[in-house]
């Protein structure tokens, strides 16, 4: 398990301990009865001919075993075994960030923890200008202007191949209505935390742009996470119209010597922490439990690098505890 | 050398049918999609998986099925005297491919075209069984890394000493130079996919053994089994609903 990452006292353990037998006694007893590892025979009645065999499970010999470890999921008649950890498994709507890993031909290739990499065609960016038009060779050539390797980016998965590769667009908040060309959100002052995917569940909102910290956090279904410096986009109505015949990007001159103010840093760095927390004692991530982290450090005046100490592990865990509870 | 006393006990204080005690531990390494430690007796081992990943060297790439590879080191420190070359010798390269091939029995691959797994195994401590070791404690990992697997293969060795068959040799009953027979089997299915022997045997008394190393593997798949499934239900109970 995670924790043995973090060094605890004999105290510590006792009330870690303690914490986790109450989320166990709050689960729900038919989850652990639906448990399965490998080669674990899925009761079902064989002679229903219509029950259909889903994911995680493989007929062997005329009986239903399980591939993976496990819960047993059954949905009207289809079975299958949800796994708990595994790679990301692209579904197409869900909001991913990725790295990029390759400037291809035509597209970008972009690490996103899943079985491949996923592929950002050039027709699914915005043109520099953002005049909806066929991408012609210099804009081919000019693609580094846009992402380069290694640059962080979110990108909305548009549909999913047969070996599950994903093919991605990049997503813009403001649906269709691209103005400029920060709405690619091409990340790069921030944190990028990489969490068990199973962690993050599907939501409407995946981009928390928190105003008052001045942080963009940006769960992607594939696990990364993205905590970064909130930039306005400006409204690009009011972009001069020279700078746009320059071709490409150019970043102006003030936007490169901005530098990000040491308090927006500090809440980043506190963020990323709970995110880390949370990561470490395998609880969901949602926006929700990261504030009130994000809170109870604050409220008592923990250190952001004590965070990832013992005891503020356990009174996460201890917190936690009492919010199921609660519910 | 008496490796079997008058009173049927072997030089560690195990009876001949008795296998040493197994300890398991899933997780241990984080960046790793799954990993594990898996000991048996002093023999320790630590095993990790990365994957199905998108393959790193495309000239390799399978197109109907995933590529598997296998690494077996020993650490430095993990024998008596301190080992010169960890990887690159004849025997690591013969054991990563025997563990290899062990693997791609049990893994379903056909359900990742065009990708890669990878499987890294580490011998920490060195007392004997190191190949069996390995192979479950790359089991484990692959189930901790969720790829999907037909059966979980463990394996165990037998071996024969003093006219009687022992199970789970270690180290000093290993290198007595009598016949050490190392089976790998799927054990739902009872399929033995890996079968190897130093040393010779007359053909029944190889039964005999081999049979006992079977049934090693079943206890070690019964040990396997329990842990995976306490571990599924702490992940699930953790992360709420």
């Amino acid at each position: 398990m995670k924790e043995t990452q973090i060094t605890l006292n004999q105290t510590q353990k006792i009330r870690l301990q303690r914490a986790l037998d109450t989320l166990h006694s709050l689960s729900s007893k038919s989850l652990s009865d639906a448990s399965v590892t490998v080669a674990d025979k899925i009761p079902v009645n064989l002679n229903d001919s219509s029950i259909l065999k889903g994911h995680g499970t493989l007929d062997l010999d005329g009986e239903l075993i399980s591939t993976n470890c496990g819960i047993v999921e059954r949905i009207d008649r289809l079975v299958y075994v949800r796994s708990t950890k595994s790679r990301y498994i692209p579904e197409t709507g869900n909001v991913i960030v990725g790295r990029v890993v390759e400037v291809a031909q035509d597209r970008w290739k972009v690490d996103i923890n899943a079985y491949h990499d996923g592929v950002l065609m050039l027709a699914s960016v915005t043109s520099p200008d953002g005049i909806q038009r066929r991408r012609t060779e210099a804009d081919e050539l000019n693609m580094r202007n846009t992402f380069e390797e290694d640059d962080v980016i979110s990108a909305e998965v548009r549909n999913v191949q047969n070996n599950y590769t994903a093919q991605l667009h990049a997503r813009s908040e403001k649906y269709g209505k691209i103005t400029h060309y920060t709405d690619f959100l091409q990340l790069d002052r921030g944190q990028l935390i990489v969490v068990p995917c199973y962690l993050v569940k599907k939501r409407k909102q995946h981009f928390h742009q928190l105003d008052e910290y001045g942080v963009l956090v940006i769960l992607g279904c594939n696990g990364y996470v993205w905590v970064g410096e909130l930039i306005e986009a400006k409204d690009g109505m009011e972009l001069d119209i020279s700078e746009q015949t320059h071709g490409g990007f150019t970043k102006s001159e003030e936007e490169e010597q901005h530098t990000t103010l040491l308090e927006t840093r500090q809440n980043i760095c506190r963020i990323s922490n709970a995110v880390r927390v949370l990561s470490i004692l395998g609880f969901n991530i949602t926006l929700e439990v990261i504030l009130e982290i994000f809170d109870l450090s604050r409220s008592l005046d923990v250190e952001i690098h004590d965070m990832l100490g013992g005891e503020f592990c356990v009174l996460v865990a201890e917190r936690e505890a009492e919010r199921r509870s609660q519910n | 050398m008496e490796f079997v006393s008058p009173e049927g006990l072997r030089l560690d204080g195990r009876r001949p049918l008795e296998m040493r005690q197994l300890r398991a531990e899933i997780g241990s390494i984080s960046k790793a999609d799954g990993s594990a430690v898996f000991e048996m007796g002093n023999t320790k081992v630590i095993a990790a998986v990365y994957g199905p990943r998108e393959v790193e060297n495309k000239s390799q790439q399978i197109s109907d099925k995933a590529l598997v590879r296998c690494e077996y080191t020993m650490a430095n420190f993990s024998t008596g005297d301190r080992v010169r070359k960890p990887k690159g010798d004849r025997r690591s390269t013969e054991i990563s491919m025997v563990i290899r091939q062990t693997m791609e029995s049990c893994i379903l691959l056909e359900k990742f075209p065009g990708s890669q797994i990878d499987i890294f195994v580490q011998v920490l401590q060195a007392d004997g069984g190191t190949r069996s070791a390995c192979i479950n404690a790359a089991t484990l990992a692959l189930a901790d890394a969720g790829i999907p697997m037909r059966d979980l293969v463990t394996s165990c060795s037998a071996g024969y000493l003093n006219s009687t068959p022992l199970l789970d040799l270690n180290y000093v009953e290993d290198s007595a130079g009598g016949p050490d027979v190392t089976v790998g089997l799927l054990s739902k299915m009872d399929k033995v996919t890996l079968l190897q022997m130093d040393s010779k045997l007359p053909i029944d008394i190889f039964e005999n053994v081999m049979q006992l190393a079977i049934e090693g593997c079943k206890a070690v798949a019964n040990y396997i089994r329990e842990i995976l499934l306490e571990n599924t239900k702490q992940l699930e109970y953790r992360r709420g609903k």
